[in-house]
């Protein structure tokens, strides 16, 4: 831990702590954002400190327009009860909105506490889709990803570029099965077929050979991964070193950030798919973007789709909350929902996007190829476009989705 | 072999001394400086802070009616712990059961599931004893990422707190706060009453030499039993609780590292001492809240505090307390 | 292609294989544990982290000082085992005369230390380490391809194992090892410095745990986390074998390795759940474990 970490968190101790309720109630003319993420497991990387630190950005970026923003930051160790009673305090306590949440259970388990308190939350680190369908509720977004989009890009991509038999290696929770269900349906749908699938306990899995090789037996010319950081990883370097790779058989790695390529090095990860709906290389806009926060960012991390996220979303609820003002604001959540679902979002990170109904943020996807080591030219210059997917495709159409809000 | 080293590491007590209802003066004078806290504390402190500390309390006074008073190390309680709040959690939420009867619920099950690995477990001892229980514990955790009806790594989520007896609403954090001051106060009364009640007397025996208590005519296995029931019954009550408080039942409360926990909290605080589970639990619990910004850190200083309590203060917060004042706490 | 019970047979012998590989990292930790417990009475729940540590020493070397893989074969496990010589002197050593578990909180709480120390320095997406060049390459077995570093753990730890079954049945460091274990005193009054030897074989307990850290951090990435999931297994394999069982953890170690793995091809989820259902079944019938002495 370092200082700069120490101190983006000294603000978080006023709201974190158990504080009487007088003293704790925020002062009328401030607004709070607690950025809550994983600050030491295995999805610190992704987001963590420097998701709070993007938020931040943004706040400061913003500026004072009649009203000052505060921003902290807490670590919900991956786990659901964590996060539901570190939401409650905060909502309790006088924050105005809850941002990042990755790991799906967790995502769901606050979208239900800030429901119940008419608190704003917007979801931009985790990946189930049940955020918008389902579960969706009045006062949450999902910002830059999820299973549907994900499995679309990918898994469609994949079997038009002739891999049509699929074996699935997938992390036995909700978010690994929502991702393996996800990304079979859009596989059969561009005519492929699934070979089999095996779900192996998490989080408890290192050794992902025998699986592997489950995989090999069913001579399925594509493996999909439906997990996440460190398991990706592991997987891929396991089936790089049981020669699967070499014999031709693809790997889709369904969910995958730039921090883990750049943990994985380009030699192992060269010719992996994925897909992400940022990177910093994309064009002129995002490059000066990208460019002009990094050196704020922990281990000169470039900003990926979760970081990149955070800044976007904390923007656009700002822009909403000045619109229509501190003390309306404060009264409700769905308000201030509604006002950002009416405002049009625009931001240096993302360009132009809307807000769907049911909390949909609408953006374009891209797949992305991971490039070989001789056709880099340097750290964070990782990534091809191999595609892109306008906004109106890319998701879950609003029919699909089964929520609620849509049918009112 | 384990038995004997077994009565010699616990902190044993003195000469029983009688004063008001089976307490001594100064217990009695603990406990309603305790009765005052739960009564002022709301007005002070975050409702559900103390809500949450009050559930671990009661589990640690659980864990420590088995090791305090029999002498048995169970590293897995997680497993009753973590199943009463599945239970209770289902129950209120999938059956409209009320908070009462879905808490009752889920100690029934924690009590039959005790009395099974109970029965398997209380034939070995020491450290043998220890791993039985984590081994049954790890395929309780094994059946709870399995089964569909605890949701897997989402837990059950959006449980309702419901109204007690059909009438009271508990939505209100105060009004919960009330209940489960209640049940913890019942709880800790009921640990109490069986520690002085003549089979207490026999469990302590049977901690201090037993094979000395087989041989005055003891059946010594039919006690262990009945305390590591009465225990799992206890931890499923406070797990069943928990779940109400937050309205969300995960793996995090069955997995070994929460066995890990309330050992924690046991040791801290005073093995086989009335007031030390619930200290040793407002500490661990304080801490965790308070210094949560401090990351990974955390898991340093509970380990601190671990190597600590170990080499220097084996009688834990008030064991170390009541040492000083000469008086059992 | 033929089947056993429904399994094509190439895949139930690669199965196979990779759970002898995997039992040959269960063998080595559970060994450690066996000779540690065997003599100090103490269940070392640092064991894990200590795993773990031999990995980090071993990235480091190769990252601070230059070192490679054969050289942190050889310096992490001493270096370890040095830490684990000075956490016996100044902890460990002051417990002897209580119950084991109180040895057992303390090591589980130096775990939680250790753990909680690395993941603050090194963070917890794991640090990559490359396979030596030596053993880089795979073989063909026909039935699978066999990576050439798999094949060398499992032999380099069944080597490791005999070694130190040979040293402790066969040499006169093992007699006085096993005498003081049986009384202590006794062989203090032939003039074996019996504290020494109880220090400098927790060192050695230590050692074997960060030799099979080194061993596993080219296959797995280094991570903090690296040595809690695998220890709770480990104690269910000592627990079977027979504590302080040497030979009984050697084969209970490669035997769960192998159960481990077939039930990965047939139920794998439960595949992390069955050695425990083994270690319940195992104590029931027989207590001492499957080599132990009652």
């Amino acid at each position: 831990m370092n200082l700069n970490r120490r101190s983006l968190f000294a603000a978080g101790t006023a709201a974190a702590a158990i504080a009487p309720l007088s003293r704790a109630r925020a002062q009328a003319n401030t607004i709070r954002i607690g950025v809550m993420n994983d600050q030491s497991g295995p999805y610190r990387d992704i987001g963590g400190p420097n998701g709070v630190t993007m938020a931040q950005i943004a706040a400061q970026e913003f500026g004072n327009r009649g009203f000052t923003v505060e921003v902290i930051g807490a670590d919900h160790q991956n786990k659901p009860d964590v996060g539901a009673n570190l939401a409650r305090q905060w909502f309790d306590q006088g924050v105005d909105m809850v941002l990042d949440v990755p790991t799906s259970s967790v995502g769901l388990a606050v979208n239900q506490v800030a429901r119940e308190k008419n608190k704003v939350y917007i979801n931009v680190g985790a990946a189930t889709a049940d955020l918008t369908g389902p579960q969706c509720s009045p006062v949450t977004a999902h910002w830059v990803y999820d299973t549907y989009m994900l499995a679309k890009s990918t898994g469609g991509a994949m079997v038009r570029a002739g891999g049509k038999k699929w074996f699935f290696i997938t992390a036995d929770y909700a978010f690994g099965h929502a991702l393996e269900r996800d990304t079979s349906n859009f596989v059969r749908a561009a005519g492929g077929t699934v070979a089999g699938a095996v779900r192996y306990p998490f989080p408890a899995t290192t050794d992902f050979s025998s699986f592997l090789l489950q995989a090999q037996a069913s001579r399925a010319e594509v493996i999909g991964l439906c997990n996440a950081g460190q398991d990706t990883i592991n997987s891929i370097k396991q089936a790089a070193e049981f020669g699967l790779t070499r014999r031709g058989v693809k790997i889709a790695a369904l969910l995958m950030f730039i921090a883990d390529v750049h943990a994985l090095g380009l030699e192992q990860g060269q010719g992996l798919v994925m897909t992400e709906s940022f990177y910093w290389d994309l064009n002129d806009r995002t490059r000066a973007f990208s460019r002009r926060v990094q050196p704020r960012l922990n281990n000169r991390q470039m900003p990926n789709m979760v970081t990149a996220g955070n800044y976007s979303a904390t923007l656009h609820f700002l822009k909403a909350v000045a619109d229509m003002g501190v003390p309306a604001a404060k009264a409700s959540g769905v308000e201030i929902m509604n006002r950002m679902k009416a405002m049009p979002v625009e931001d240096e990170a993302f360009g132009q996007g809307t807000l769907r109904q049911d909390g949909r943020m609408m953006i374009p996807s891209y797949l992305w190829e991971v490039k070989k080591p001789s056709e880099s030219t340097g750290p964070w210059d990782y990534l091809k476009l191999l595609q892109t997917t306008p906004a109106d495709e890319a998701w879950r159409p609003l029919s699909e989705g089964g929520c609620p809000l849509v049918r009112s | 072999m384990a038995s004997e080293t077994t009565a010699g590491a616990i902190p044993t007590s003195a000469g029983e001394e009688q004063g008001i209802w089976g307490y001594s003066r100064a217990q009695f004078v603990a406990l309603i400086v305790l009765a005052g806290i739960l009564v002022v504390g709301p007005y002070f402190l975050y409702p559900v802070f103390l809500m949450k500390l009050l559930c671990f309390a009661l589990f640690a006074c659980a864990f420590n009616l088995l090791i305090g008073y029999v002498g048995l190390l169970s590293f897995g309680h997680a497993a009753y712990f973590g199943m009463g709040g599945y239970i209770a959690g289902y129950t209120a939420k999938a059956w409209g059961f009320t908070p009462e009867v879905a808490i009752l619920a889920g100690a029934a099950i924690a009590a039959a599931q005790g009395a099974v690995f109970g029965w398997i477990a209380i034939r070995r001892q020491g450290i043998y004893f220890a791993m039985i229980t984590l081994a049954m514990a790890q395929m309780v955790y094994f059946f709870c990422v399995q089964a569909p009806f605890t949701g897997g790594e989402d837990g059950i989520q959006a449980i309702p707190r419901g109204h007690l007896f059909g009438l009271i609403d508990l939505h209100d954090d105060m009004a919960m706060y009330w209940f489960v001051a209640a049940v913890f106060l019942i709880g800790f009364l009921l640990v109490h009453r069986i520690i002085h009640s003549p089979y207490g007397q026999v469990l302590k025996a049977i901690r201090e030499n037993e094979p000395r208590a087989t041989s005055l005519g003891y059946r010594t296995d039919d006690y262990k039993l009945v305390a590591f029931i009465l225990s799992a019954m206890l931890a499923g009550v406070a797990g069943g609780v928990k779940s109400l408080v937050f309205g969300i039942a995960t793996l995090t409360d069955v997995h070994w590292s929460m066995s890990g926990e309330v050992v924690l909290m046991t040791l801290v605080g005073g093995l086989g001492t009335v007031f030390g589970p619930v200290i040793g639990a407002a500490v661990i619990v304080a801490m965790q809240n308070y210094l949560a910004e401090m990351g990974a850190w955390v898991t340093v200083i509970q380990g601190g505090i671990f190597v600590i309590c170990v080499l220097a203060f084996r009688r834990g917060i008030i064991g170390e307390i009541a040492n000083l004042l000469r008086v059992k706490l | 292609m033929d089947e056993i019970f429904g399994i094509p047979a190439p895949l139930l012998f690669g199965q196979l294989l990779l759970g002898l590989i995997n039992g040959a990292f269960y063998a080595m930790l559970s060994l450690g544990l066996a000779v540690i417990f065997g003599l100090l009475n103490i269940i070392n729940f640092t064991h894990g982290a200590q795993f773990m540590m031999g990995a980090f020493v071993a990235w480091m070397l190769l990252a601070w000082a230059g070192v490679g893989y054969w050289g942190a074969l050889i310096l992490a496990p001493l270096i370890v085992g040095a830490t684990g010589v000075v956490i016996e002197r100044l902890m460990i050593s002051r417990l002897y005369k209580l119950d084991h578990l109180y040895g057992l909180l303390l090591t589980f709480g130096i775990g939680l230390i250790v753990e909680g120390v690395f993941r603050n320095y090194f963070g917890s997406s794991g640090l990559p380490y490359r396979i030596p060049d030596a053993l880089q390459g795979a073989w063909d077995l026909g039935f699978m391809f066999l990576p050439i570093y798999r094949g060398w753990v499992v032999v380099f730890s069944l080597v490791i194992c005999l070694a130190t079954w040979l040293v402790i049945e066969k040499t006169r460091l093992g007699a006085y090892l096993r005498a003081a274990t049986e009384n202590a005193p006794l062989v203090q009054a032939f003039g074996v410095n019996v504290p020494r030897m109880i220090t400098l074989t927790y060192g050695a307990g230590v050692a074997l745990a960060a030799l099979a850290g080194v061993l596993a951090a080219p296959i797995y990435s280094v991570n903090p986390q690296m040595g809690t999931n695998l220890i709770i297994i480990v104690f269910a394999v000592v627990v079977i074998g027979g504590m302080g069982s040497i030979l009984g953890s050697v084969l209970t170690g490669f035997g769960l390795g192998v159960v481990e793995g077939m039930t990965k091809v047939f139920w794998p989820e439960a595949s992390s759940t069955v050695i425990f259902v083994i270690m319940a079944i195992v104590l029931l019938t027989r207590p001492a474990g499957l080599f132990g002495r009652a």
